[in-house]
Parts: structure tokens; C-alpha cells; sequence
């Protein structure tokens, strides 16, 4: 039996600010909304901007969906740049244009065995995901992180899920990670469902032994977005058979061997079949 | 006030239409609004045959503004004539299809393709992206070679009104205004992107992997009013204005310096329902402007 949430048609809507809390530093900041009505499949995300923007930044800034109860909508924002600075300052009682659930979430079975790879940010999906799994036993989670554990919402995780968490702050410890991934991807293959989300060049990690070990796995990525319902073509990916696909519609979440992070993966044989 | 505008052949609810290349095939859009609600929908650029588009990163953020290469990705006008079109909501609202070719005989085709179409209302003839090598600007810079794909578009799509797409990257936009206009372009809409460019200092590279790309938005809302304004004194032909418009008040600057419609481009990534949410701001801003007709505010500008 496939779990699939259906969640229904997006919407737009101007949405109150409840609180804002900050994670270790002033650069990691939980915002928690008015909760919409949508239900949402864990990978899917909101387009947000606040009101205040007018005409500058133009754009509306994606995020995944971190978590939605009965009470809030919580999105966990790291800042990165001027967009995200000035997200980080909005105050409790200011609005924001959200419009969502968009694009693709994690589709999985509940009763099957996960393995879930995060990156940095890339764990703000599966803080709703592993609070909500009817087994969160089944749930092996492995954490990379270039800040102090503190900064990422890793202690809200259920303690029956077995989780590991590994900083890199050298060049070192990045290698060192990269094995650790080697050999979960590898050991876990065949044995149930890989999801993962993070920056890019994680990504391309997780989906090299994904390919090389022909583990089921799949990945969120991320990109720069204007829109965030298909329209403007500026977040395309591109697919194994050489097409661009919105990242935002299609995606973000993909199959491991659908798209292209590393032209230098082409030959793999998982993406030639 | 009724809002409904002709362009000629082309009949309008409201002056209010979307900006191709902004505005995906229109489907996208369900979700935030009522497409038969818009005056017209100008679907993303279509060729004969489907283009796969630019490299990534194909946009950046500027300020007040944006810039794009998308490079016309595509999936060909006989899939959109068999997949999109007959889910758009053609009888209520015109189907405006942009058509972009490398070649003046591949806009001909183009235009042959889809002059019976029943469900295109208008086409508009784009002769102004700056992001691909062949056949976007070297038509738009050249009033000769505008002039001859015009003609030609016009021969084979009898049928259809005939919009051209100018670009503001000329150094007199009356000339070019003036040559499409002599060869038969029933509508003109203008302006297209401005060339810029977005470089980064840390990674010494260009923010567009196309290294140029069209700037968009509110930025360039100035320069948009004026050409608009020159165009609508050189010909006598209808002119759609756009450049930068997120609000009724800006529609209202487009028409008073002549336009007779408008179109919404970058606004619609602003907030998805955004088009949707101007005509009834229109409808608004008109009413406490006393704005009695169309015909006595239209180029009533004092100057």
C-alpha cells in the first residue's frame, strides 16, 4: 500500500506571522505562520514574500515545508543572502504572501524501511516527516552539518529513530563524510527507500553510490526559483534523456537516475537503463 | 466604466493581458485565478519545432527588476495546438500565441500552422528576444528585415490580427515602429526586455550562463513609458504597452501616454494571483479616478 497524501490544489495567501524564533545564531530562524487549511506531502515547499517587499526583492523566496500542526505553519530559514537577511527580521504580526503546497513531495510507503540522508538546510523536510511516521523505527537518519548542531532542529527528532549526525569543518571531515555515505547507501540498497536533501554537491554524492550501489533513492533539489509554479523556466533541471524540467513542478523531488547533477555520471550504468 | 478595449479585430474584456515568457501556457495559473476573467492570454514563445533552452543559471535578481535567458524552451506549436489549447478557456478569452523563428520563412510556417486555428485569437510576432543567437533581434534591429517577416506572416495568417513584439535595444524605435506598421502589423506591443547583465565578484563569473540576458520589472518602467509614448505618436495602428507594471496606476500611465492595452509580465512571479488581482484593482482605481471612457482618457496626456 502507497501512502500518497493527496494535497490538493495550491493557494495564495496573505499569512500573519505568530513568531519567530532563532537556533544558535541570528542566521537560523524558525517563522511560524497562521496555519492554511492545505494538507502537504512532506518535500513539497511554499513560495513566500513578505509584505513589505513592494518592489524590491522582486522575488518570492522558496522553502520546504518544515512542519504544519493544527497551529502553525513552520518554515526554518538559514540566512544566505539579502533575501533570507531580511526574511530573518521580519517580527511576529507582519504578513507574508505564501502560495503552496507546490511541486512533488516524498512519495514512500510507511511500512517500508527509510534511510534518510540531510545536508545542512536539507533537514528542514523531514522534521514534519519523522514526527509524523506511524514507524519512526523504520527510520535510519544520517546528518551532515557545517554549523553547531544546535543551529538545526535535530532534537525535536523521535528517539526511536536511529540518527547520526556528523560535523565538517575540514576538508578532512567532508571525505570523511562522503565514506560514511559510501557505505550506508551502500550497506542499505536493497532494503528500502533512500531520501535525501541538501546542497548540490551532497546531492551529487548521494546520487553517485545511489546509482553505483542501484539503491531506490530520492532526491530534493534545489534551485533558484522566480515563480514556483512552472512558469518561468528559470529552475530547470535537466533529465538523464537530455530535457530541461522545472524543478519547482516536476521536482523538487526526483528519482535518483531522472536527473543530471553530474555530466560525469552519464555513463553510470543505473542511468543508462 | 465598461473596461473593454478593441485592437482592431481583437476584442478585449478588459486592457488587461499577460506578458508571454511570464505567464508559462496559462494552465499553470489555474490554481490563483480565473483565466477567462484576463483580457487576453499571451502563452510563452512557440517555434515549429520544441527548443530546449539555455544552460542554467538561466536568471538573476537585480534590483526592482530581474534578468532572464531562458533561450524560448518550448514544446512546439503542434503540441501546444493538441495539448494546451483545448484546455485554455478560448471562448472567453483570446488565446494570444507568440511565435518565434530563426528564419522569416519559419515565422511564414508558423503563421500557416496556426491561421485556422480556431481557438488562437491573435498572434504576436516576436522579432525582440535578446537571448538567442538567431532570429530574435537581428529582425527587431533591422526595420527591413522586420518589415519582410511581417509581410509574410500577414500572407499566410489572413486570418488572424497580427501583433509585433518590438524591442527597446534600438537606437530609434519610431523607425522600426514605423516599418512594421507600413508592412501590414495590425497591433504593435512593446517593449521587450532590455539587454543587461549581472556579474559576480567572487566567482569573477557572469550571473546568466548566456552571459547577457533581457532585464524586466518595475526597472525598467521609465524607459518602457517613453518609448511607448514615441510609438504611439509615429503610428496609427493600436499599441499594447508594457514594461514594468505591478500596479492599476501604472496601467493607467500606460494609457494615458497612448496604449490602448497593457500586458503584466514579471508581476505575475511577484504573487501568482497577481493579473488577476489588477482588474479588479482597475476597476477600482477607475471609478475613484472618474475615469468615464477609454476613448477620452487614452493618450490624454498633457505635454
Amino acid at each position: 500500500m502507497k501512502q500518497e497524501i493527496n494535497p490538493g490544489s495550491p493557494s495564495c495567501l496573505n499569512l500573519e506571522i505568530q513568531a519567530i524564533t532563532y537556533a544558535g545564531s541570528r542566521d537560523f530562524v524558525h517563522i511560524y505562520l497562521d496555519p492554511p487549511r492545505w494538507e502537504y506531502m512532506a518535500g513539497q515547499f511554499v513560495m513566500i514574500r513578505p509584505d513589505g517587499w513592494v518592489n524590491d526583492p522582486i522575488w518570492p523566496r522558496p522553502f520546504s515545508i518544515c512542519e504544519k500542526t493544527d497551529d502553525s505553519l513552520r518554515l526554518f530559514v538559514q540566512v544566505v543572502g539579502r533575501g533570507t537577511s531580511l526574511i530573518s527580521q521580519l517580527q511576529p504580526g507582519n504578513s507574508i504572501d505564501l502560495w503552496g503546497p507546490l511541486g512533488n513531495g516524498f512519495v514512500f510507503d510507511p511500512q517500508d524501511r527509510l534511510l534518510i540522508l540531510a545536508g545542512g538546510m536539507g533537514i528542514a523536510p523531514f522534521v514534519g516527516l519523522c514526527k509524523k511516521h506511524p514507524h519512526p523505527e523504520q527510520i535510519s537518519f544520517l546528518f551532515g552539518h557545517r554549523m553547531d548542531i544546535e543551529s538545526y532542529p535535530l532534537a525535536e527528532f523521535p528517539p526511536e529513530i536511529d540518527s547520526e549526525h556528523l560535523k565538517q569543518e575540514t576538508t578532512a571531515d567532508i571525505q570523511g563524510f562522503q565514506g560514511v555515505l559510501k557505505t550506508r547507501i551502500q550497506n542499505f540498497s536493497g532494503r528500502g527507500m533512500i531520501l535525501a536533501c541538501g546542497p548540490t554537491p551532497f546531492l551529487k554524492v548521494v546520487q553517485q553510490y545511489s546509482l553505483e550501489f542501484e539503491a531506490n533513492t530520492l532526491i530534493s533539489l534545489e534551485n533558484k526559483m522566480a515563480c514556483g509554479v512552472g512558469a518561468c523556466l528559470g529552475c530547470v533541471a535537466q533529465t538523464t534523456s537530455g530535457d530541461y524540467v522545472q524543478t519547482c513542478t516536476r521536482g523538487p523531488v526526483f528519482r535518483a537516475d531522472e536527473v543530471v547533477l553530474d555530466e560525469q555520471l552519464l555513463n553510470q550504468k543505473a542511468y543508462r537503463k | 466604466m465598461d473596461l473593454s478595449v478593441n485592437l482592431g479585430a481583437l476584442k478585449l474584456k478588459n486592457p488587461i493581458m499577460t506578458a508571454s515568457g511570464t505567464f508559462g501556457y496559462g494552465l499553470e495559473f489555474t490554481p490563483y485565478g480565473r483565466l477567462e476573467d484576463l483580457g487576453a492570454i499571451v502563452v510563452k514563445g512557440l517555434s515549429l519545432k520544441p527548443r530546449r533552452g539555455n544552460p542554467m543559471p538561466r536568471i538573476a535578481e537585480t534590483p526592482c527588476g530581474m534578468l532572464n535567458a531562458i533561450g524560448l524552451q518550448n514544446i512546439g506549436v503542434e503540441k501546444f495546438l493538441r495539448e494546451k489549447l483545448p484546455l485554455l478557456p478560448w471562448k472567453q478569452t483570446p488565446i494570444v500565441v507568440n511565435l518565434y523563428a530563426q528564419s522569416a520563412q519559419e515565422f511564414a510556417d508558423l503563421a500557416e500552422a496556426l491561421n485556422s486555428e480556431t481557438g488562437v485569437g491573435a498572434l504576436e510576432v516576436n522579432i525582440s528576444c535578446p537571448n538567442v543567437r538567431q532570429g530574435g533581434l537581428q529582425f527587431g534591429q533591422d526595420p527591413d528585415a522586420a518589415a519582410r517577416v511581417v509581410e509574410m506572416v500577414k500572407k499566410n495568417a489572413a486570418q488572424k490580427p497580427v501583433i509585433v513584439k518590438l524591442s527597446p535595444n534600438v537606437a530609434d524605435i519610431k523607425v522600426i515602429a514605423k516599418a512594421v506598421e507600413s508592412a501590414g502589423a495590425d497591433i504593435i506591443s512593446l517593449i521587450n526586455t532590455l539587454g543587461g547583465m549581472a556579474v559576480d565578484i567572487q566567482t569573477r563569473k557572469p550571473c546568466l550562463a548566456n552571459v547577457f540576458g533581457g532585464l524586466s520589472g518595475p526597472a525598467i518602467k521609465p524607459v518602457a513609458l517613453k518609448m511607448v509614448y514615441e510609438a504611439c505618436r509615429t503610428v496609427n495602428i493600436p499599441v499594447i504597452g508594457l514594461g514594468g507594471i505591478t500596479r492599476a496606476q501604472d496601467i493607467l500611465e500606460f494609457i494615458l501616454v497612448g496604449a490602448r492595452a497593457v500586458q503584466v509580465g514579471t508581476a505575475n512571479f511577484i504573487r501568482p494571483d497577481k493579473v488577476f488581482s489588477l482588474v479588479e484593482e482597475l476597476k477600482e482605481k477607475v471609478r475613484e479616478m472618474d475615469i468615464d471612457s477609454w476613448d477620452e482618457f487614452r493618450g490624454s496626456i498633457i505635454a
